[in-house]
């Protein structure tokens, strides 16, 4: 992960970049350097490479990429709940603060029942969210909820805020003839089209130049909305991220880009994905507005994602958020990530920089508007709700093979009416051989 | 004429950086010179469509800006954009379309296929219709994880909650003449594997016009590979109103009795030449099928034809193994077999690359389909 220092200055600290010239000449500083006499109009050669005069510079000097100039990294309160500057506070009602903290532990909470219904065997697979509950629910709850969400796979806490149900959650992890995609996926590969949240598919990133394009079309369609990409910093790395970037910014598309740089992918550290100042640094190169902020930090991520919701949609740019995050549990039922982290790394995190704690401690000391024992209290009652939507989904049934044949097209072209035809007639012969009494009839 | 074409389209190829000694026309006048071929086929002009209004002599690309004008003035949430799109495009496919909607509606991308194909899904699954054009066929792989990962699979993942109908991509295609491996693709098998889109192929500009209309107001995502070689050198009356052509639908061009040949695009109409030549010096009755879209593909109408002739060649550009051809062939033997009379014969590019200078002993030219004719007869 990148080292960065915490900042909780009065303005927002955006490293706010507005053209080429700023970050080309930042390093630069003890060259003579002749700025062009030329006006404006009069370089229609610079104009055209880098959008304004050229300026030149007479000393031979390489721009070199240092630690000490690393991003800062934006926070609202500290690892203890503390705010930090008092006028960073969005001071949001009881009720949000609530329904914030809710979801936080709903999520936890079906995040350990699913989890261990793999690993006993009743669904094929699972990916928690722990650790990163704060940046789900911070920039959800900043957001719009008609603005279009595209995401990688590890945000479920965007749609438990948007109000998606625990029926909905496990149906598709079980899938069963509830789930509207009948089953097609793996687990956790949901989407909704009632809460804008687009469904979830497994290849990295190629999310990403589909949310620059639709934020385009929402530009002209839907003036008002904007679309938010969820990304991992090793997803990062693929070249739909440039392309993305590279278009919703030359193409003015009002899309939020959220980095969740959570440290790992799979087993490959963050220090293994890029040599740069991770994520946040690449955004003044693609001309776009960028942040770095404390990703478990609710209310941080909560004030950017607000703020850079505004940025993008009156000025139709994008802006790129990069959330510091830790993925405290393993990157999925198939991974056991003690085999390439020390376990004392994992605890470190989980006690030291907890979103769910440090939220807990800001409602307690900074709101009054918590306490142990409600927290207890609410504890059981998800733990409660959560089981009783898991053992009515692990009761229905799964969907009908016929399903098998839907949605490749609009409508059943002649070669799928005659290749299901064909799979009805080998049932009839092997049905046997079928585990078909767990489905809905063929 | 052939030459004076080929010339033009030499030009529109410079913007892909092919090496200046084939754009000199200088050297095409000079006496030391090489001579270059002929095209390889000889363009069968189509009456217009009845009932369908007025027409105007255009040639290809006229007839795909014509489309792409439709569309853009009926549906106001088209979007036709890719690179160099705006001053027209390499091919003058969108030629003053930029003036007439306006350049959020037509505009150039950045340099980047994957971009171009992840942008326009994006687009097209937030409610756009999208017109998004790769430059060459030859280089739609950078994009291939977007659209056979992507774009095929939107509406089966999701079951319908999301989909990207409303996405067309085209892009110009095939044996140029001069092309070499980088511009004479045409990538229809590699795509053909993955279900969920649909991939056409017109054969003249009657053809394109309807069917990129139909492709662009299909429900589903869409390939459409135009023969570049016949954006200048086809030339019809074209209906200059907005009308439609059936997709997955297969069309007889020449109603013949003792051999049927498959094939589409430009591999067409020199299937029609060698249907004459078959006629004139061998007394052969050919039938002549342009299969136009490649999936769905016109299974019917195909083994119809081949039940009644019992001789099949089927012929395209791109290479034997894995091609096209090859799934024709083995549905025909599969559901045609007793009415076979010969095996399925297929005339297809050599398994290479698509090489420059020795383009014409690559090609399925008419005489290697002339004497897959006499092999099929002969049987």
């Amino acid at each position: 992960m990148s080292v960065g220092r915490f900042i909780n200055c009065a303005a927002i600290k955006a490293a706010y970049v507005s053209s080429f010239r700023q970050t080309f000449h930042g390093a630069a500083i003890s060259a003579v350097r002749y700025k062009s006499t030329t006006p404006q109009s009069e370089d229609p050669l610079g104009m055209k490479i880098i959008g304004g005069p050229r300026s030149f510079i007479n000393k031979l000097e390489f721009l070199e990429p240092k630690l000490e100039d690393a991003i800062p990294i934006y926070r609202v309160y500290d690892t203890e709940g503390k705010i930090l500057d008092g006028t960073q506070d969005p001071k949001l009602s009881e009720d949000v603060l609530h329904q914030m903290y809710h979801s936080m532990i709903m999520l936890n909470t079906m995040d350990e029942v699913m989890y261990s219904a793999q690993r006993q065997g009743r669904i094929s697979f699972y990916m928690t969210n722990y650790g990163e509950e704060a940046s789900h629910i911070g920039s959800a709850a900043a957001l719009d909820n008609r603005d279009l969400v595209f995401g990688q796979y590890r945000e479920a806490g965007v749609l438990v805020w948007r109000g998606f149900t625990l029926d909905e959650f496990m149906d598709q992890c079980y899938a069963n003839v509830n789930d509207p995609a009948a089953g097609k996926q793996m687990p956790v590969h949901y989407g909704s089209r009632d809460l804008n949240f687009v469904t979830i598919s497994s290849p990295l990133a190629t999310q990403m130049p589909q949310a620059s394009g639709a934020a385009y079309a929402l530009k002209r369609t839907h003036p008002g909305l904007c679309v938010i990409c969820y990304f991992g910093e090793g997803a990062a790395s693929e070249g739909d991220a440039h392309a993305a970037f590279n278009f919703a910014a030359t193409l003015d598309a009002p899309c939020l880009f959220f980095c969740r740089n959570n440290g790992y992918a799979i087993s490959t550290p963050a220090h293994e994905q890029y040599r740069g100042d991770g994520i946040a640094a690449r955004g003044s190169g693609y001309g776009m507005i960028t942040i770095r902020i404390d990703g478990n930090d609710v209310l941080a991520v909560y004030n950017a994602t607000k703020k850079a919701r505004q940025i993008a949609i009156e000025e139709s740019r994008p802006v790129l958020i990069e959330a510091m995050t830790y993925r405290v549990g393993h990157h999925s039922t198939s991974d056991d990530s003690t085999a390439y982290r020390a376990k004392k790394e994992i605890e470190e995190w989980t006690s030291g920089d907890n979103p769910i704690n440090r939220f807990k401690f800001y409602l307690i000391n900074e709101r009054q508007c918590w306490d142990e024992e409600r927290d207890k209290a609410l504890a059981a009652e998800c733990k409660k709700q959560v089981l009783k939507a898991f053992t009515a989904s692990e009761k229905r049934k799964k969907p009908s093979p016929s399903l098998l044949f839907t949605d490749v097209y609009d409508d059943l072209p002649p070669n799928l009416v005659k290749q299901r035809q064909e799979m009805v007639d080998h049932l009839g012969k092997y049905s046997k051989h079928y585990p078909l009494d767990d489905h809905e009839p063929v | 004429m052939a030459t004076h074409n080929l010339n033009r389209i030499v030009t529109g190829l410079a913007k892909k950086n092919l090496p200046t000694c084939l754009l000199k026309r200088t050297s095409i006048n000079s006496f030391v010179v090489t001579k270059r071929h002929a095209t390889h086929f000889k363009f069968y002009p189509d009456p217009p469509p009845i009932d369908c209004g007025p027409t105007e002599k255009m040639n290809l690309f006229q007839s795909l800006t014509s489309a792409m004008d439709i569309s853009l003035s009926s549906d106001p949430t088209t979007l036709v954009f890719g690179e160099d799109v705006a001053f027209g495009g390499v091919f003058r496919c969108t030629v003053d379309l930029k003036e007439k909607y306006g350049q959020d509606r037509v505009f150039n991308t950045p340099l980047c296929e994957q971009g171009i194909a992840g942008f326009a899904i994006g687009a097209a699954v937030a409610g756009s219709t999208v017109v998004a054009e790769m430059q060459f066929a030859d280089y739609i792989f950078p994009a291939f994880d977007q659209i056979v990962n992507e774009a095929a699979k939107y509406r089966y993942r999701s079951g319908g909650l999301f989909e990207c109908g409303k996405l067309t991509i085209r892009s110009p295609c095939g044996v140029v003449g001069h092309g070499g491996l980088y511009h004479s693709q045409t990538p229809e098998a590699h795509f053909a594997h993955a279900a969920g889109l649909k991939i056409v192929i017109p054969r003249s500009p009657i053809q394109a016009k309807g069917l990129l209309l139909a492709c662009v107001r299909d429900d589903n995502p869409c390939l459409f590979f135009e023969p570049k070689i016949l954006y200048r050198a086809a030339e019809e009356d074209v209906p200059v109103g907005d009308y439609t052509l059936p997709l997955g639908k297969a069309e007889v061009v020449r109603l013949g009795h003792d051999v049927t040949m498959i094939g589409y695009g430009t591999q067409v109409h020199v299937l029609k030449e060698v249907a004459e030549m078959a006629h004139d010096e061998l007394g052969i009755s050919c039938e002549v099928i342009d299969l136009v879209t490649i999936t769905p593909w016109d299974e019917e109408a195909v083994c119809k034809s081949a039940a009644k002739t019992g001789r099949v060649i089927v012929s395209h550009e791109s290479s034997l193994t894995g091609g096209f051809a090859a799934e024709i062939a083995s549905t025909i033997q599969k559901e045609c077999f007793l009415n076979l009379e010969a095996p399925v014969e297929r005339v297809c590019g050599y398994d290479t690359p698509f090489p420059h200078i020795l383009e014409p002993y690559f090609i399925p030219d008419k005489w290697r389909c002339f004497e897959a004719v006499k092999n099929v007869t002969n049987y």
